[in-house]
């Protein structure tokens, strides 16, 4: 164990070094700023025109829905570029040979980094969607509710996708890799789109087309599920929230799908890393 | 405690269809230089990993210390420089000597004494808060032999420790080598440079196409003489008498010497005094002693590319 804790740290003080830790910090701190008074703005214009509760629902629904779909995007991203080199970048620089011919187990070496960007997107993603919460708060006055479930399914995205980009690492090259889980992600999506429309327009064909993506790759799930608990105000109207809507929730059964799914992904890079020769 | 450090019977490492090794056996003792020589390409990388557990033989098995191979235990006891020592350059010398001391579960008193001590011993105590990417291959080289001395290694793996080097730190690897013969630790010494090997090593093993060829020790007294005698009547019945004394007894065409190896050094003044004592009359008698250069071309041939 201890052993896993010194690749993690490690991890983490390589992100800081490499400054990716603080670009990724202070450029969030911008898009924050610009939601806040983008946010702002529009809150005052709507009360200004005298707007009822469902327009000021539309408008500020829409940004704050469209700033949660950027940072989900935004945790997705980070989790890959992060990550993708860790592996088999250490592999295709020999960096390995040093590290797993010492006393240690092949597994605690990727558990560590593991870890060590968990941490990293945890910090990040409860910046990201905890800035856009409480700013919403505070601009608007109105409550949000389910802040602990969204966050969680959010961040939950994440480790699934780091997950994937560990293990492809463990046998893919990186650029094989980073391009294999960029994919997976884009499936989900198109898949998640599929199911949601084809549920309004009740075909059964589509619906299940979109729930063998998301057993495919459950990220899109996670992220509907977390929108559908985070949405100020449940719109019964379809793209009530523009196109940021939930038209069909996904079951409790699915998100604990998503849940194994990234514990799987993770052990078996866990033992495909101890397998393989370097 | 088991005689040796490496003690490995057929190991074999196949590719798909590309044999890299054949069948590598080699022992070599607790405190024994040895080094490993063969042509590009001959399998001494994945030989070496192999023993290390990085990867994994075909067939075949191995000890390291008296531990299988991939042992952690065997692993605390081995220091290892890789050929292509990258290591993360985002961390200074001292911090990257003391990561891997962690790695090899050292407690922090013992890693701040050893840590200065093997920055200086490379000559790098002036460089212990530069990020290694500042640093130059030569550099990089001498703190990554710091990182393999870290455990003070009863076994020591240098791929191509000098390629890097310039004479002085070429220099200093052979100190630091001879340092550790005196500590009685093993060393695996993979390298280009046969006359470095030929100073440091005890015992020298030449592979090819991942097959032991032959095994010789370097300072043995008891190793092959092979000799040049030149008398005045070189006749057949001569020749067909010193068979008795050594093997590969021929005429050189043209200079009208006779060429043949002595079993051992010992030989070579019983040969003489037969010689003399047959009445024949004795010009030169010259003991041939090979580099290990001529060693090396005439066991692994150099017909080999690269």
């Amino acid at each position: 164990m201890q052993t896993v804790l010194i690749f993690a740290e490690l991890t983490i003080r390589e992100t800081q070094r490499r400054k990716v830790l603080w670009v990724s910090l202070l450029l969030a701190v911008g898009f924050l700023t610009i939601f806040g008074v983008g946010l702002s703005l529009i809150f005052r214009e709507l009360a200004r025109l005298g707007a009822g509760v469902d327009d000021m629902d539309f408008g500020l629904g829409a940004l704050f829905s469209a700033a949660l779909y950027m940072v989900n995007f935004l945790v997705i991203v980070m989790a890959l570029l992060i990550s993708v080199t860790a592996v088999s970048g250490e592999i295709d620089s020999h960096t390995i040979e040093a590290l797993v011919t010492k006393p240690v187990r092949r597994w605690e070496v990727i558990l560590g980094k593991w870890l060590g960007f968990a941490a990293i997107l945890t910090v990040y993603t409860v910046l990201l969607v905890g800035g856009v919460i409480v700013l919403y708060r505070w601009q608007t006055g109105f409550l949000v509710s389910n802040v602990l479930a969204g966050l969680g399914l959010m961040l939950m995205q994440g480790l699934l996708v780091l997950s994937l980009t560990m293990l492809g690492g463990t046998r893919l090259s990186t650029l094989a890799n980073g391009v294999l889980a960029f994919m997976m992600v884009g499936i989900a999506f198109i898949g998640g789109w599929v199911e949601q429309i084809g549920s309004l327009l009740q075909s059964e064909t589509a619906v299940n087309i979109g729930i063998v993506t998301s057993l495919i790759m459950p990220t899109e799930i996670l992220w509907r599920q977390a929108l559908a608990l985070l949405q100020p105000r449940v719109t019964t109207a379809a793209f009530a929230s523009g196109p940021f809507m939930v038209l069909s929730q996904p079951s409790d059964l699915m998100i604990g799908y998503a849940v194994v799914y990234t514990a799987v992904l993770l052990l078996l890079s866990l033992v495909a890393f101890s397998r393989r020769d370097l | 405690m088991t005689e040796f450090a490496i003690n490995a019977t057929g190991l074999r490492k196949q590719f798909g269809e590309k044999t890299a090794v054949a069948n590598l056996t080699l022992q070599v003792k607790r405190g024994e230089i040895f080094g490993f020589l063969g042509p590009n390409g001959a399998g001494k990388t994945t030989s070496i990993k192999m023993l290390l557990g990085l990867t994994s033989p075909t067939a075949g098995s191995a000890t390291l210390l008296g531990r299988p191979l991939g042992d952690r235990t065997a692993r605390a006891k081995i220091g290892f420089l890789p050929e292509h020592f990258r290591f993360h350059e985002w961390l200074t010398a001292a911090e990257f000597l003391d990561f891997h001391g962690r790695l090899y579960q050292m407690p922090t008193v013992e890693r701040r004494q050893i840590i200065p001590e093997l920055l200086a011993l490379v000559g790098l105590q002036e460089r212990a808060d530069t990020p290694l990417r500042a640093f130059s291959k030569g550099m990089l080289q001498r703190i990554g032999l710091a990182q393999a001395l870290l455990n003070d290694p009863e076994l020591i793996f240098l791929d191509e420790p000098t390629s890097g080097l310039d004479p002085l730190g070429r220099r200093l690897v052979r100190d630091i080598i001879n340092q550790l013969r005196q500590r009685g630790t093993a060393v695996f010494l993979n390298s280009h440079l046969l006359s470095e090997v030929e100073q440091t090593c005890d015992r020298v093993t030449f592979i090819r196409q991942g097959d032991v060829l032959d095994t010789v020790s370097l300072h043995d007294t008891i190793a092959a003489v092979p000799v040049i005698v030149r008398v005045g009547q070189p006749t057949p019945q001569l020749l067909a008498e010193l068979a008795a004394f050594g093997e590969g007894v021929r005429l050189g065409v043209g200079d009208g010497r006779i060429h043949l190896t002595l079993p051992h050094e010992a030989a070579l003044p019983q040969l003489a005094s037969w010689l003399v004592a047959q009445g024949h009359t004795l010009y030169e008698l010259t003991p041939q002693s090979l580099t290990l250069e001529e060693r090396f071309l005439q066991i692994v041939g150099d017909q080999s590319e690269g």
